[in-house]
């Protein structure tokens, strides 16, 4: 119990920096959300008068107060949620348009990422136990598919297998004229289709560098004595490859693992971007296009809480699997 | 009756450059006996205790040879002929192994419980959980550690602890053969003798015969019935060991006693044997040990030699054969000497290592023919 409330702790005091940066850096940028506005309205051709001015700095919280005034009333925000108004979706809240575009990037993202982590470790340990066998004889390929840069690969499979053979819609999260969104089957169906290409590419992309990672590991670990040992001591092969090799071998991957889950949030950019994927990279991709800071300090905070959650998640499952580590 | 006979034995570490690591080996291993096997690093024992336990991996492989396990009931069992099920059954249930380094032996993430039960587990598949469970307590008692220790993982033990717990798991299934791979190496000497009385008692319990592979010699002398000494992957002599301790035949043999003080015997001047081992990837023919043997003659350099009986050991060196040498051995040799000084200014026929490899046929022959 003592290893599960020290990783609490220390989470607990990282959150609060992430949360504390996340406060500090918009205010050390220059400009605030009304300028932009009114920037905007005036490249319109309507300047605004100073009323809406002062509207806007009220609805977008931009104040004179003192800097622990506003914290507390940031902090106060983040507790209930309330993350501002997003500048490009005006006059949508920031948490809105999260919350709209989270759940498509965490499907995708996380799909893919599971996807990608089961195939590749399994793969991997078996190239790694069968050193020169025939699945080990795949790493090649996967390498080369893992060199070709990511959007150019993703271009070429949404032109070959989308546009030429038709076998995959060419974009958006689901079919938006001919399904209503819902839990219903039609709809389930049109998500799975939609996501499968761009869950596809990022899968040929990124599973040779998991699979090489396992190998490598499987290579050495098979050389140690209590791998020797298992196979004397007259266990079935399978159990000598998952319980003993496989084992010790997959323990650097979880770590990665970690930094990958965490990642999960932040979106697969490219992916999102080159599919036109309603999901949170491109919302960050808008944020950005607009200078719309509450979106992106929401999308940023949404991030840090992922990573860290992912993290803490991470240490407990290497607890279990590593007892060398409770200890620590 | 022995339980293991060995004929010829031959492994190859497959390459560019094989190396002929173990080279003829022959053994007999009696039900119940200590049989040690002594060696300098590299010598090939631990290849051999592999190839006994069926562990070598490639690019390793028996080359030739037999292996024949004969078990209680007098059924015999080509050792090197055993496949996938059969061999996995074999194992450990016939011959176990104590490994080397018990550091790395037992697996870091899996609890001591589990790693004992899982011998049980796949050689008594119709065992329930209770009966396994009360099992690996037995076997705890039975090597002197708490049987709370069941739940701990190897990283908690101490060296000597986790020494007990390989010891433990390879009496598990009450093995005929355990083959002890430097087992007491990385112990000190407090708990090194500790483990072995240990596997003397155990061996006195369950009269399992014992192959006792280590680079010490002292040690072998004390535990072993018989022993065996390898030099460059061929065993140049053996013998009880009361025997080979009164009367070496082998220079190799009396140049390893000589390199140890003994507690109780006379104060003696020690000497080691000049040289390094031999570069097993070369085959030629002629004693390996003969660039290192102060008694090395001609036909050292020529001929292979062959275990032949001396007194009461068997050696494998021409100075004994009658046929080479019919006046019989060097005198520095028959007095058990080692020394270049003490076998009477006889120097070494060929330079102690030799720096090339490539052209090493025929530098043997120059040596030859350019001695008088």
């Amino acid at each position: 119990m003592g290893y599960l409330r020290r990783k609490i702790v220390f989470y607990a005091v990282a959150l609060w920096a992430a949360v504390t940066l996340n406060f500090a850096i918009p205010r050390l940028i220059k400009g605030n959300p009304v300028d932009i506005m009114l920037a905007r309205a005036a490249q319109g051709g309507q300047p605004m008068p100073a009323e809406a001015r002062h509207a806007l700095e009220l609805q977008f919280g931009v104040s004179d107060d003192p800097l622990w005034q506003q914290y507390l009333g940031y902090v106060g925000n983040l507790l209930h949620g309330r993350l501002g108004l997003s500048v490009t979706y005006y006059p949508t809240p920031v948490s809105t348009v999260i919350a709209q575009s989270l759940p498509w990037t965490l499907g995708l993202a996380g799909v893919a990422l599971l996807v990608t982590v089961v195939l590749g470790l399994g793969l991997g340990m078996l190239a790694g136990w069968r050193r020169g066998g025939a699945v080990d004889a795949l790493i090649p390929a996967t390498t080369f598919l893992a060199a070709i840069p990511y959007f150019w690969l993703a271009l070429i499979l949404l032109y070959v297998l989308g546009l030429g053979l038709g076998w995959f819609p060419l974009n958006g999260g689901y079919d938006y004229a001919g399904v209503q969104m819902g839990p219903t089957l039609a709809f389930a169906a049109s998500v799975a289709s939609h996501g499968a290409l761009p869950a596809l590419t990022v899968v040929a992309s990124s599973v040779a560098g998991w699979m090489l990672g396992m190998r490598n590991m499987m290579v050495s670990t098979m050389a140690e004595d209590y791998v020797v040992m298992a196979e004397a001591k007259g266990l079935s092969p399978r159990r000598v490859m998952l319980a003993y090799a496989a084992r010790n071998a997959v323990l650097p991957s979880v770590a990665g693992f970690a930094i990958s889950l965490g990642f999960v949030v932040s979106g697969l950019l490219a992916t999102e971007v080159v599919f036109a994927y309603p999901g949170i990279g491109f919302a960050l991709l808008q944020g950005v296009q607009n200078a719309d800071y509450p979106l992106m300090q929401g999308i940023f905070l949404i991030i840090s809480l992922a990573v860290l959650g992912a993290n803490l998640l991470v240490d407990l499952l290497y607890g279990v699997i590593d007892p060398r580590t409770r200890k620590a | 009756m022995s339980v293991l006979s060995v004929r010829d034995l031959s492994v190859v570490y497959g390459g560019p450059r094989p190396t002929h690591a173990v080279r003829g080996v022959s053994l007999e291993l009696d039900r119940g006996e200590v049989l040690g096997i002594a060696g300098e690093s590299g010598c090939g024992k631990s290849t051999l205790a592999y190839a006994l336990t069926r562990l070598l991996r490639p690019p390793a492989s028996v080359t030739g040879g037999e292996i024949v396990f004969r078990a209680g009931d007098g059924e015999e069992v080509d050792v090197l002929a055993l496949r996938g099920e059969e061999l996995r059954r074999f194992r450990w249930r016939r011959i176990a192994m104590v490994f080397q380094s018990a550091m790395n032996a037992l697996n870091p993430v899996i609890s001591v419980r589990r790693q004992l039960a899982d011998v049980l587990a796949t050689h008594e598949p119709g065992m329930s959980r209770r009966a396994r469970e009360e099992r690996c307590g037995e076997l705890l008692d039975l090597v002197g550690i708490d049987r709370a220790r069941l739940s701990s993982y190897p990283h908690e033990l101490s060296g000597g602890m986790r020494q007990r717990v390989l010891i433990a798991m390879a009496m598990a299934l009450n093995p005929d053969v355990v083959v002890l791979d430097e087992p007491t190496t990385a112990l000190d000497v407090v708990v090194q003798r500790e483990i072995l009385q240990e596997i003397d008692r155990l061996r006195a319990m369950f009269g399992f015969a014992v192959v006792f592979i280590t680079h010490d010699l002292s040690l072998l002398l004390e535990i072993s019935d018989r022993l065996a000494v390898m030099y460059g992957g061929r065993i140049v002599e053996s013998g009880t060991a009361r025997d080979l301790m009164a009367a070496p035949a082998h220079p190799y043999t009396v140049g390893l006693l000589g390199s140890f003080p003994s507690l109780r015997g006379e104060r003696r001047v020690l000497h080691g044997i000049p040289g390094s081992p031999p570069d097993l990837s070369l085959v030629e023919p002629g004693c390996s040990f003969a660039p290192r043997c102060p008694y090395a003659f001609d036909a050292c350099g020529e001929v292979t030699p062959a275990p032949l009986p001396v007194g009461a050991t068997t050696a494998a060196c021409l100075q004994h054969d009658r046929t080479l040498r019919p006046a019989g051995p060097d005198p520095g040799l028959a007095a058990r000497r080692f020394t270049a000084e003490d076998a009477g200014g006889l120097r070494p026929s060929r330079p102690p290592g030799d720096p090339e490899p490539g052209g090493h046929q025929t530098g043997v022959r120059d040596h030859g023919g350019a001695r008088t």
